[in-house]
């Protein structure tokens, strides 16, 4: 095991600067290699083509191929000029973008000042309206040029934006799918099912839940690094058949390889594992809402008010072990309930905590709880990878502190409504955040906020943590211009949260691909699957 | 003959009435789908906003009340996860369970009745017992376990056969089917067989037993000792005696495939039916799990109606012994 794991490490790396390499070098040898034919499978389809209707990573992943934003990510995840050629930040609630002249819908319409503002109002009026919350108006200055009023100060504007999809006015009003796709009873919009944009891909066939042909856009503004002209993207729900159709040969790629089948991926002289960080963090937080434990032994008091209690469990959670056991390696230590990748990590309190269980025992005891209480732990079971496994091994460090925690996993549809607010029916619950701006920000104004149903903050904060200071330094942040005195403040902020404890991070998950050796491929922590800068020799 | 059709068909709206109250008061117990269908940085407003538009604050009764009028009024609702039509959903996804439902049931006819028929005759000879250990394995391997081991052996090893998918589909109208191209007929032969293997292993031992207990029977002997021919004793005399359970439990187990072929889908990804719930159950989509399950319960009675009916056809005892 040791021994074909190093070897599986090298390749990764030999894997990761093959990418960075091919990056640079293939642009201008883009045209002398053969287009190609590229066949992919995932667990699941995106359930809808409507860009506007609903925020989700798989459905970004797939739209972000045909349709465009005004800023993007490149290979190496910063942002880039897309449909929009500069933006600059005229004073500090107005932005400006300068729109890409003669970029033509693959239907043949020019896209202009009047696409971008639809697609605004059309995207506040749907499900990826969070996203877009920060704007309070548009402007037309001319064709080509954009001002966003912002609601306060907002320094990361840009960062927001590379999920909004631009959509054409004219097709939309065509095909009456002015308004996004909902989930009433009532609209079921032409843009669910058929998608239209300025992208380096069109969707030429499509079996919502079977199968996705994507083929070439031959009118595209840009140049694609890669060579794929045509490619399928198939549904297989079953991992087992998953890793048999890439073995078999049938496809070239496929995401959400089993930790525990990659070493026979590797194995495979023709095959290889693709895999890098997912932006997504897993981390334990505590209830310190209430006075009491409602799933646990404790019903006068919390214990997991004491400080020390929950230092006492953060040392005694062997993150390396998880790792190590429980991830096969797929997963990365963290000290942050945020990845390594987002703005405003900063490495030295992201370092893993060092576990030291006699130290925790001391504190436990000091804290009054040498024998420790019981809690139930609520976790999912079908949404991140071995989630139910990771639940379990957190219940048996725990259990050397004497806190006895019964693991409840579900599925995240009952685990939902049970965790999730309004109610915040838990007592100690598992969690996993992906912030989809690659910054801090998104993180504290949601989950670390003290909760306040008035201004949504702190809505998605299941465990109730609070301190005054940080909710400061939440909003300084949140209106500060110069980036240097931000991230100081988003560090500061973490200090307090990593000292409180409010939060036990865990890890931060990988992607797992398998992929055909003749391929290479670009991972973006977002999960999308950016075909534009995929080689097939 | 029509008094009996009709009180059958009584019987049968009466237990769909119940199916879906069960079926609705289950879904409305799997959670609910905001999970879904909410970004994580979603407002509480922008929740509730959601829960009243789905309706999901309203008392259990009155979603009933309301799923029934609708579902009388020819009105299936709206999938909360694909914001498509239920009835389109389903009317897509059935061609696919239907032909496999089909192909599997040719494969349980052409195998299992010679199969049995020959065990029934022979049953103490080699091959005859050969058989039968082999049908052992057919009943008690659980059909992943199966569609897993076929994939790994035709598909894998020797590359001979696709492991998921469907192949190329033709449109006739709106039933798309796989069985006009060569690439469908490849994809629909593994989960086919899978599906196949119980029913197979079930009618060989379900006929030798049968024909075994006929050839003891009266008329049989009777047969014999009037100096018939063997082949004659069994392929024309025995075999009749034989038919009317092994037509019901093909009827019934039809109804299976069709309605339980979730397994057997989720490993071949084929894109049927039993996908389509599993999907739904994913996602917690209440309309298309509640309409699903009513359909099973409307494909079960239609096919148990259906072989009710054919009886009389086989047997005239049947209709003889209503009046």
């Amino acid at each position: 095991m040791s021994i074909s794991f190093s070897a599986f490490k090298r390749r990764l790396l030999l894997g990761t600067m093959a990418v960075a390499l091919a990056v640079p070098l293939s642009a201008p040898l883009a045209t002398t290699v053969r287009a190609a034919d590229f066949k992919f499978a995932g667990p699941l389809d995106a359930y809808t083509l409507d860009p506007h209707a609903v925020s989700n990573t798989l459905i970004f992943a797939v739209l972000a191929n045909v349709y465009e934003p005004l800023v993007r990510r490149n290979a190496e995840q910063k942002i880039e000029a897309a449909l929009a050629t500069e933006w600059k930040q005229v004073d500090g609630t107005t932005w400006e973008f300068t729109l890409r002249q003669g970029v033509k819908f693959s239907n043949g319409n020019l896209f202009n000042a009047d696409d971008v503002i639809f697609s605004l109002t059309r995207g506040q009026a749907g499900g990826i309206k969070a996203n877009l919350n920060s704007i309070s108006s548009v402007e037309k200055v001319d064709d080509y040029k954009v001002r966003f009023k912002t609601r306060a100060v907002n320094p990361i504007l840009p960062n927001q934006l590379t999920n909004w999809l631009i959509m054409d006015k004219e097709w939309a009003e065509a095909n009456n799918a002015t308004a996004p796709g909902a989930a009433n009873n009532a609209t079921e919009t032409f843009a669910n099912r058929n998608a239209m944009g300025t992208g380096p891909y069109v969707i030429k066939e499509r079996d919502p839940g079977v199968k996705t042909v994507f083929a070439t856009n031959p009118g595209w503004w840009d140049k694609k690094t890669g060579n794929v002209d045509n490619a399928t993207f198939f549904v297989i729900a079953n991992p087992s058949t998953r890793v048999s159709a890439l073995i078999s040969g049938e496809v070239d790629m496929i995401d959400g390889v089993p930790p525990q089948d990659a070493e026979r991926i590797e194995a495979d002289p023709k095959l290889h594992m693709q895999a890098g960080p997912d932006l997504r963090t897993i981390y334990l937080q505590p209830d310190l809402a209430r006075d009491n434990l409602i799933f646990g032994s404790e019903k006068t008091k919390n214990p997991f008010r004491e400080l020390k209690v929950r230092q006492a469990m953060e040392l005694a959670i062997d993150t390396g072990a998880i790792q190590k056991r429980v991830m096969r390696n797929f997963s990365v230590p963290v000290g942050l309930p945020i990845g390594k990748e987002v703005n405003g990590f900063d490495a030295a309190l992201g370092a893993p905590v060092k576990p030291d269980v006699d130290k925790a025992k001391a504190l436990m005891k000091e804290a009054g709880y040498e024998n420790g209480f019981s809690v139930t732990l609520d976790c999912t079971n079908d949404r991140f990878m071995n989630d139910e496994a990771t639940c379990l091994a957190v219940a048996a460090s725990l259990a050397r502190i004497n806190v006895k925690v019964e693991p409840r996993a579900q599925p995240t549809a009952k685990w939902a409504t049970q965790v999730n607010p309004p109610e915040y029916n838990t007592s100690f619950s598992m969690l996993g955040y992906s912030p989809n701006t690659y910054d801090a920000h998104i993180f504290l104004t949601s989950i670390a906020a003290t909760r306040d149903p008035k201004t949504g903050l702190g809505a998605f904060n299941i465990g109730g943590y609070s301190n005054p200071e940080v909710d400061k330094l939440i909003d300084a942040i949140g209106k500060e211009t110069d980036q240097a005195k931000r991230t100081g403040m988003i560090t500061d902020a973490f200090k307090l949260i990593k000292a409180d404890v409010g939060f036990i991070p865990l890890h931060q998950l990988n992607i797992l691909w398998g992929v055909k050796d003749n391929v290479t491929v670009v991972q973006p922590a977002d999960l999308a699957y950016p075909l534009r800068y995929f080689t097939v020799k | 003959m029509l008094n009996y059709a009709a009180s059958r068909i009584v019987q049968t709206v009466i237990v769909l009435l119940v199916i879906s109250f069960i079926a609705f008061l289950l879904v409305a117990n799997i959670g609910d789908p905001l999970a879904a269908l909410l970004s994580a940085d979603a407002t509480v407003n922008e929740r509730m906003e959601l829960v009243a538009r789905l309706g999901l604050d309203q008392p259990i009764g009155t979603r009933f009340l309301h799923f029934l009028t609708n579902l009388l009024q020819g009105d299936f609702g709206l999938s909360y996860r694909t914001q498509d039509p239920v009835a389109k959903l389903i009317i897509e996804r059935m061609p696919a369970t239907v032909e496999l439902a089909f192909v599997s049931l040719l494969i349980t006819i052409a195998i299992g009745v010679p199969a049995g028929i020959y065990c029934g005759v022979n049953p103490n000879s080699l091959f005859g017992r050969f058989i039968m250990l082999i049908s052992t394995a057919g009943i008690t391997l659980p059909n992943f376990v199966v569609g897993l081991l076929l994939i790994a052996v035709f598909s894998v090893q020797l590359g001979l056969l696709p492991s998921f998918g469907r192949g190329d589909v033709v449109k006739l109208g709106f039933w798309s089917t796989g069985l006009l191209s060569v690439s469908g007929w490849r994809a629909i032969i593994l989960p086919a067989a899978t599906l196949s293997t119980f029913q197979v292993a079930f009618i060989i031992r379900m006929l030798r037993t049968q024909l075994m207990e006929v050839g003891m029977s009266e008329h049989i002997r009777f047969a014999r000792a009037r100096g018939l021919s063997e082949a004659r004793i069994w392929y024309v005399y025995a075999i009749k005696n034989t038919l009317l359970p092994v037509i019901t439990m093909l009827g019934l187990q039809l109804g299976n495939i069709i309605a339980f072929s979730v397994v057997t889908e989720n490993v071949f990804a084929w894109p049927g039916l039993g996908s389509l719930f599993l999907q739904s159950i994913q996602a917690a989509d209440i309309p298309v799990i509640a309409i699903y399950l009513i359909f099973v319960g409307l494909v079960f009675m239609v096919i148990n109606l259906v072989v009710e009916l054919l009886y009389p056809l086989i047997d005239a005892r049947v209709l003889r012994r209503q009046s």
